[in-house]
């Protein structure tokens, strides 16, 4: 039997090797035949999700209600120090130096990211901004977030924090932040499904080890990360009911 | 337990007034007309047992109340009560969330120091193995639009 990990689509394309590496030494470490699916977007990790297909999951924050609460999944891990954040960053020129001067109207870019993209709007919210009076356009990238931002024909950007810091410099100097996100408590996690249940001790203590030996901890960098920290089901179910008020 | 607010604790010119709390104490409370504004970026998060007692706060929180986590943990929620809050913005709040339903409102509330800041709260009931276990109030900045507007009704629901 084998079974399937998949990881949340709005991973950094240059962490794309490291997941299938860690996949191989998951499945080592494990005994187990485990296959590593990339879906390219998050309906289709979702239909795979609902469709029972998926037993571990490296999940966004805005997944997590779902996965605990419908489909039976646990948490196992999440990354050391890790935490989403969100930016809403404007081009350089642009003369607005808060969000409540922003108007109804404006041109907001960003990605298919739930979590990030529900940040974004909630600071865009103390200026009155909705998505009933904003335009959103959503592109593939944060660079083309940001390349929309320097275009001009986006008024607004909303950024992981991550990918905003990880623009280059000459990028950079060419657009402003307005807001920085300072929420700490919402993370990715790596969780685990009904099939898998019974191994969720012994699974979970193999990732915490991880960066104990050389060779786990070469991978976790390949994943930008320094090691994993084991994730309590009420961490986890704190994080949904706040995800939860902030969903309206 | 929450205590009378001391003058040597209020910074700026105060006013002075009696709140009836929890429909039975009554605290003897100092007001200065001193806005701290929401800080950007941020969310000020507190868990509070069935009965309205504070169980955890978040570091924003201590910040912009003014007491230290020791003065909250134990204390009503009522603690931050500024009385320029209708009880009737609280009444909704426990009958909403006595329900098993969010809650959300624009709340001036009342810092140690006499001084206040609005926020939007969202509460929800915490459910555990489908039991309500306690609540916790999500705060973040609200516009100056909802603000303007509380300013305006508030004093008409006493
Ligand atoms: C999770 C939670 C958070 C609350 N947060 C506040 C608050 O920030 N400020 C406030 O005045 N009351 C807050 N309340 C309501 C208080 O419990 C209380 O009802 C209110 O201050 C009025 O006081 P009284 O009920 O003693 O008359 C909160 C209640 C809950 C359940």
């Amino acid at each position: 039997m084998s079974y399937l990990f998949t990881v949340s689509p709005d991973f950094t394309p240059d962490h794309l090797s490291g997941w299938y590496i860690f996949n191989t030494w998951l499945q080592r470490q494990s005994e187990s035949a485990i296959h590593l699916e990339m879906y390219n977007d998050f309906p289709s990790q979702r239909k795979a999700i609902k469709g029972d297909e998926v037993d571990l999951i490296y999940a966004n924050p805005f997944d997590a209600a779902m996965l605990v609460r419908e489909k039976g999944f646990l948490p196992l891990v999440k990354a050391m120090g890790v935490s989403d954040e969100a930016i809403i960053a404007v081009n350089a020129e642009n003369p607005v130096a808060d969000v409540a001067h922003l108007s109804p109207g404006i041109n907001v870019a960003v990605t298919e990211d739930p979590d990030v993209t529900m940040m974004g709007m909630i600071m865009l919210e103390a200026g009155d901004l909705h998505a009933g009076n904003i335009q959103t356009n959503v592109y593939d990238t944060y660079v083309l977030v940001a390349k929309h931002l320097l275009k001009g024909d986006a008024d607004v950007g909303i950024f992981l924090a991550e990918a905003y810091d990880d623009l280059s410099n000459m990028i950079k100097k060419q657009l402003r932040i307005l807001v920085r996100s300072q929420i700490s408590v919402i993370h990715h996690s790596l969780m685990i499904g009904p099939k898998l249940i019974d191994r969720r001790d012994e699974i979970q203590a193999l990732l915490v080890a991880m960066n104990e030996d050389d060779k786990g901890k070469d991978i976790l960098n390949s994943l930008g990360f320094k090691a994993w920290v084991k994730v309590e089901d009420e961490e986890m179910e704190f994080m949904i009911d706040l995800m939860e008020a902030l969903a309206t | 337990m929450i205590q009378d607010m001391k003058p040597e604790d209020i910074v700026g010119e105060y006013k002075e007034t009696l709140l009836d709390l929890y429909g039975s104490i009554c605290r003897v409370v100092l007001y200065t007309e001193i806005e701290t504004p929401y800080p950007d970026g941020k969310l000020i998060v507190s868990t509070t047992d069935k009965n309205g007692v504070i169980t955890h706060v978040n570091k924003s929180f201590i910040e912009m109340s003014g007491y230290t986590e020791e003065e909250l943990i134990n204390a009503p929620h009522s603690i931050l009560r500024h009385p320029d809050m209708p009880p009737a913005a609280f009444k909704d709040l426990w009958d909403t969330v006595n329900k098993g339903e969010k809650w959300q409102g624009i709340v001036k509330n009342l810092r140690k120091d006499g001084g206040y800041y609005w926020v939007k709260a969202t509460v929800i009931p915490n459910i555990r193995n489908g039991e309500v276990v306690s609540y916790t109030s999500v705060r973040r900045k609200p516009s100056r639009t909802r603000v303007e507007e509380c300013i305006k009704l508030y004093p008409t629901l006493f």
